[in-house]
């Protein structure tokens, strides 16, 4: 890993959040077109958001729905 | 000003019973988005059920703040995570661990060296870490920083939203965000990987 991978690490989290300058981009995807080794880190980091981002479909508990729709009404002086 | 006829005054109470009425629909709408939210801010379940409850309560007393029309799944994310913020300083928290110095690769290195290469290929790794891990992870993250990635990469807000939910300037956001995601990963390479 030389200074281009150290370069495309830096523009990573930017390229997955498409904030990346026109520039900036064109660098990433030239950069990954050739390098298996970021092109792999890339693709972790696509796979690792996915998880982090479904991880998280936890269900309400039971019961907390309830408890909510008994608090309709409350009494801004209460 | 002469006072409302008996009329106007009825009228004007059961606008009022029913814009609420709608307001209360709407934000209860949202309960499944605001829990998850608040699942990935707080250790535990239970903790997680409270900050909700108070949420809600908070909201349902002041429905006359919001502006009808706005994001109003921002709005109730604003009340909680400022819930949040108070319930932080009163529990006082165990000190933060050590300043992050990781960088983005640093999980991805971690794993290459641990399974090969071509570990990073597959969706093996990944699933292998536990629903646990993540909230382990993002409940050692230092909270400013947590709150952006729950916000942003759990919950789906824009910066802008997330910039009007914390009460921050966007760029804030940005660099919370990006340092936050590096913490993230940083703590799941020890969760998982050790």
């Amino acid at each position: 890993m030389g200074a281009p991978c150290d370069r495309c690490e830096e523009l990573l989290q930017d390229f997955l959040d498409r904030t990346l300058t026109d520039a900036e981009w064109r660098e990433a995807e030239d950069h990954l077109g050739g390098c298996d080794y970021c092109r792999r880190r890339y693709r972790f980091e696509e796979s690792l958001r996915r998880y982090v981002r479904t991880s998280s479909v936890e269900r309400m508990p039971p019961g907390l729905m309830d408890k909510l729709a008994e608090l309709r009404g409350l009494d801004a002086t209460a | 000003m002469s006072e409302p006829s008996p009329d106007t005054e009825a009228r004007r109470i059961a606008t009022e019973a029913r814009d609420r009425a709608r307001f209360e629909e709407d934000a209860l709408a949202l309960a499944d988005q605001v829990y998850r939210v608040a699942r990935r801010l707080v250790g535990s379940r239970e903790e997680a059920e409270d900050l909700v409850q108070e949420t809600y309560a908070r909201a349902f007393r002041s429905w006359r703040s919001f502006t009808p029309g706005t994001n109003l799944r921002a709005w109730l994310l604003r009340i909680l995570t400022n819930l949040n913020v108070d319930r932080g300083r009163k529990v006082q928290r165990t000190p933060q661990t050590q300043p992050l110095e990781e960088t983005d690769y640093y999980l991805a290195n971690k794993v290459a060296s641990a399974a090969g290469e071509d570990a990073l290929e597959t969706d093996d790794v990944v699933e292998r870490l536990s629903q646990d891990s993540i909230v382990n992870a993002l409940s050692d993250i230092q909270p400013q920083f947590r709150d952006v990635v729950v916000l942003v990469d759990i919950g789906d807000f824009s910066y802008a939203d997330a910039a009007q939910i914390l009460d921050v300037p966007i760029g804030t956001v940005m660099s919370r965000l990006h340092r936050g995601r590096r913490a993230l990963k940083q703590r799941l390479a020890e969760e998982a990987l050790s």
